[in-house]
């Protein structure tokens, strides 16, 4: 019960901020209605027991992401300047598109029956995570790992060109 | 600390919080509000991976790992975009995808 009711704030909080973020006119507003979607999320896979994800949820999303587009809206927009949206005949439209979207997968969702696997449940402490990165035999995932770690590099270089400055 | 809830529920919230990311992507009209629909939508798929390891194959760690990388590549995906964004605007002086209509600067 007690389960249920701490979902139910917490599905509430993501369904009303992230309602607002996109709804909002102010964009810095818009970011930080993002960032108590982020941390609600982390509050689900609390509720889920996948304590690491929810801690690489905090920091690498709620902390880096956010924290990064809120420099750019800083550096980009006036601060009482409001976002344009779409016109009135746009918005009608795209609303149509996603309920119907919606509905669909919704209709699918319930109709379709999960089986769920009945085999124990293995722990995901941190040693477990840890011996998963980096094992390459079976249940190992080494290679996204290290997939992972060459595409940050390869972004780290490719943001700090694309933004440098050109030198004529 | 998930006993009590069904599957359903968890599936429920990440489908809404997935059109609404869909929502904001169609209507939105400047370039870094559509970065956050984009990051909606990314963390309603999150939420469906861990919720499909929790729930159907607990024995494996598959949906963990799979948002984990996921959550990786937001990050380098914000960093590039945010970056481009600040490139675009340098050049046009606006962030606004109706005023970015040349290819050339």
């Amino acid at each position: 019960m007690n389960n249920l009711v701490m979902f139910f704030i917490l599905s509430g909080l993501i369904l009303v901020f992230s309602v607002m973020t996109v709804l909002t006119r102010r964009i810095l507003r818009s970011a930080v209605f993002l960032l108590f979607v982020l941390l609600a999320t982390a509050g689900l896979y609390f509720m889920l027991d996948y304590m690491f994800l929810a801690a690489v949820q905090l920091t690498v999303y709620a902390g880096g992401i956010v924290v990064l587009i809120i420099f750019s809206i800083l550096l980009t927009s006036h601060i009482s300047e409001r976002a344009a949206m779409a016109g009135k005949w746009p918005m009608i439209a795209s609303a149509f598109v996603v309920l119907l979207g919606a509905g669909v997968t919704l209709y699918t969702i319930y109709s379709y029956v999960f089986k769920a696997s009945a085999e124990p449940a293995i722990p995901s402490t941190m040693k477990s995570i840890g011996s998963h990165l980096i094992s390459y035999g079976e249940d190992g995932y080494a290679l996204p790992f290290e997939v992972i770690s060459v595409l940050l590099l390869a972004v780290m270089i490719g943001a700090i060109i694309v933004a440098k400055k050109e030198v004529k | 600390m998930h006993q009590g809830i069904p599957l359903h529920y968890f599936l429920i919230v990440s489908t809404l919080m997935f059109f609404i990311g869909i929502f904001g992507f169609l209507t939105r009209r400047n370039l870094i509000t559509i970065l956050m629909s984009i990051e909606l939508i990314l963390n309603s798929v999150n939420i469906n991976f861990v919720v499909f390891n929790r729930y159907l194959f607990p024995h494996k760690l598959q949906g963990h790992f799979f948002s984990m990388i996921v959550i990786a590549i937001a990050a380098a995906e914000a960093a590039v975009a945010i970056a481009i964004i600040i490139n675009i605007y340098r050049n046009f002086r606006s962030i606004e995808v109706g005023k970015v209509d040349e290819m050339k600067h």
